[in-house]
């Protein structure tokens, strides 16, 4: 059952994601920018996904500390993953643009320097998990951590806000430009497809953090024998 | 007893154990030396500005700090010290906080050796607004150290703790270390803290707190699971 | 009321049931000798019952509340693998210190008191990063036993120890059984616990697989419970 639903989720996520492709592809170009303007299409849904992926992570890190039910951890572990590889999606997508654009790869912009913080921060949750050897306290550690992590990222993006402010960064592009309400659609459909997406990775991973939780308490009752 | 009076048996206790041998704190005082001095030959003392100088100074805080805090929770781990603490009719967050300022102690300790030297080297009058700066530097040493306190409690079991524990605690602090940093390199130049800074004096003090509240809830499932 | 009652716990390493449904009860004035093979889960019981760690499913009362609560910890004495006292620190600063964390009227008299008793007191400002080892034994007993626990809990007490510390220790825990205490000890030196022992209980893969009093002839031989109950 659950692998049918896996399966369709799968399936709706290629057939949004492609037909998506397709009409961004026949989309008109941005006047200023040119083509490579298209890729907000997914720059900015993978920072959306990779938002709800860090809120889903702290609902299920709050969720095992009340319950110690082991489901939760799996769930946060693999949520987390899932949500550093799109916010390392937007960070390449971002760093691309930026090339074609302003012609380098990188610029120390809010926005940018934000997520690359944020990503570092999720990665020490997994760094973190990957040394600790024992189950209960590798989940609880890893709980409190993510708990921490998900208090700091508003406080980072704000700090770097006013940071910027104070030493304004090159800005190349001032104009926001209207953003035309067939192109709000197809960027709402567009994360949808990303979402659907994120959430079969999370579901795969999640059985995979099963199986490993059950290989391990085999292995540790093999070695109680 | 009362919660106070715990606290500060901890803390005692701690500076005891550090002061008797002080083995963290001349490690972190000789660090600080030492990046100050190799920071002489990125910088050229003429051509860049006093008030980076004032930044970089954190920098050298947040390394040498860390030598510090990798020892507070770590100080418990021979003759599993930390099974007779949870043993004790001592509550999670009385021994969090005994032991963070104990660190944090040491911390500033070092920092005021730090300071002059840093005015020697640099040419720096860093003590023109000195109580600001005190104030700032109080602040800014207690984000880094109830961070540091919270990671080392998290990290005390890993093989390779020394190494984990700034990667897992830089990012995180990023926005207090940037608060103190422009605060700092403001201070050090003789400007005083004016109305488009103290944004960063209120970011401080709600790190500070923010962070001290989240770490005394959350420390129990540290201890305890 | 039972001194210590685990009723139906399970303690969980991951998926791994370190611990399966365990019940077990030791009256005040008893002493319980927990035996089994190394991994049968002896630590994690003892642990479990000085509240260190949580338990799966259960309940864990130490005369009648819950291990965690700071008025029950001022009744528990634990002895763990470790000696739990800080090497940079001298005998009588360690006392003392325990002592203030157990709230005691006068920590420096009573960490003097138990320095004699425990014949440290003429070294009792030495670090003890330069006792010897039965040293610092010693005051790991009297690190345990300064506040009075009327419940104490012992992980191989009598592992590592030289034979003054067990002389030391023996005749504590007579003292305490004696004064009421009640005594909870895990152990592979049989012999030396079954001598104290008024109930045994042995652990097999987690679960109790024998509970009941210690007679005469488990002391005469200590293997008995081993060839009834355990795996052989």
């Amino acid at each position: 059952m659950r692998d049918k639903i896996l399966y369709v989720l799968g399936a709706l996520a290629i057939l949004i994601l492609a037909r998506d492709l397709y009409v961004i592809a026949g989309l008109p170009q941005e006047a200023a920018q040119g083509a490579i303007f298209k890729i907000i299409f997914f720059h900015v849904p993978a920072a959306w996904t990779a938002i709800v992926a860090a809120i889903t992570a702290l609902t299920m890190s709050v969720q095992f500390l009340r319950t110690k039910d082991f489901k939760y951890d799996a769930a946060a572990v693999a949520v987390t993953e899932v949500g550093l590889a799109f916010l390392a999606a937007n960070l390449v997508t971002g760093s691309i643009w930026a090339r074609v654009i302003w012609g380098i790869w990188w610029t120390w912009d809010v926005r940018l320097t934000s997520a690359l913080v944020c990503w570092l921060l999720y990665a020490g949750y997994l760094m973190l998990r990957h040394a600790i050897e024992e189950p209960t306290q590798r989940a609880t550690f890893a709980a409190v951590f993510s708990i921490l992590a998900f208090l700091d990222v508003p406080i980072v993006y704000f700090s770097i806000r006013w940071f910027r402010t104070q030493h304004p960064a090159p800005v190349f592009l001032s104009s926001n430009g209207s953003f035309p309400a067939d192109w709000t659609r197809v960027l709402l459909s567009n994360w949808l497809g990303l979402l659907l997406l994120a959430i079969v990775m999370t579901a795969i991973r999640l059985r995979q953090e099963e199986s490993q939780r059950e290989i391990d308490s085999l292995r540790r009752a093999a070695h109680a024998m | 007893m009362s919660f106070a009076r715990l606290v500060l048996v901890v803390m005692a206790k701690d500076l005891r154990a550090e002061l008797r041998t002080k083995e963290a704190l001349n490690a972190s005082l000789a660090f600080a030396v030492v990046i100050l001095v190799l920071l002489s030959f990125v910088i050229e003392s003429d051509d860049v500005p006093q008030k980076a100088l004032g930044n970089l100074l954190w920098l050298v805080f947040a390394f040498a700090g860390t030598l510090v805090l990798n020892r507070s929770f770590a100080r418990e781990v021979p003759n599993d010290c930390l099974d007779a603490l949870v043993a004790a009719p001592i509550s999670g967050a009385a021994l969090f906080l005994g032991k963070a300022l104990a660190s944090f102690l040491l911390v500033l300790a070092m920092e005021l050796v730090a300071l002059p030297v840093f005015g020697i080297f640099y040419n720096v009058r860093w003590a023109q607004q000195f109580w600001p700066l005190m104030l700032v530097t109080v602040l800014g040493t207690w984000g880094v150290t109830v961070i540091g306190t919270v990671f080392s409690a998290l990290t005390v079991n890993i093989r390779l703790r020394e190494v984990m524990l700034p990667m897992l605690t830089y990012p995180m602090l990023l926005p207090a270390l940037l608060g103190a940093m422009e605060l700092t390199g403001d201070l050090v130049t003789g400007t005083p803290i004016g109305p488009d800074t103290v944004t960063w004096l209120k970011l401080l003090v709600g790190f500070d707190v923010l962070f001290t509240a989240a770490s005394v809830t959350l420390i129990e499932f540290i201890l305890v699971g | 009321m039972n001194a210590v009652a685990v009723e139906g716990v399970w303690k969980f390493y991951g998926d791994f049931p370190a611990l399966r449904d365990v019940n077990l009860e030791a009256a005040s004035g008893a002493c319980l000798a927990l035996i089994g093979r190394n991994g049968a889960g002896k630590t994690t019981l003892l642990r479990a019952i000085a509240g260190f760690s949580k338990t799966g499913k259960g309940v864990i009362k130490i005369l009648g509340t819950s291990p965690r609560e700071p008025a029950t910890r001022r009744n528990i004495g634990f002895i763990g693998h470790g000696i739990a006292v800080y090497d940079e620190l001298s005998a009588r600063e360690n006392l003392t210190l325990y002592a203030r964390l157990y709230g005691l009227p006068d920590p420096r008299q009573t960490a003097i008191e138990w320095l004699e008793r425990t014949g440290l007191e003429r070294v009792r400002d030495g670090l003890v990063r330069e006792f010897s080892r039965g040293m610092r034994q010693r005051l790991a007993v009297a690190r345990a036993f300064l506040h009075k626990p009327s419940v104490l809990l012992l992980d191989e007490p009598f592992t590592a120890l030289d034979d003054r510390a067990i002389a030391v220790l023996q005749s504590l825990l007579r003292d305490s059984l004696a004064e009421g205490r009640t005594i909870v000890l895990s152990t592979h030196q049989l012999r030396e616990a079954l001598e104290l022992a008024s109930d045994v209980a042995l652990l097999v893969r987690g679960q109790v697989a024998f509970h009941g009093p210690c007679t005469p002839e488990m002391v005469a031989d200590p293997g008995l419970v081993y060839r009834r109950h355990g795996e052989g």
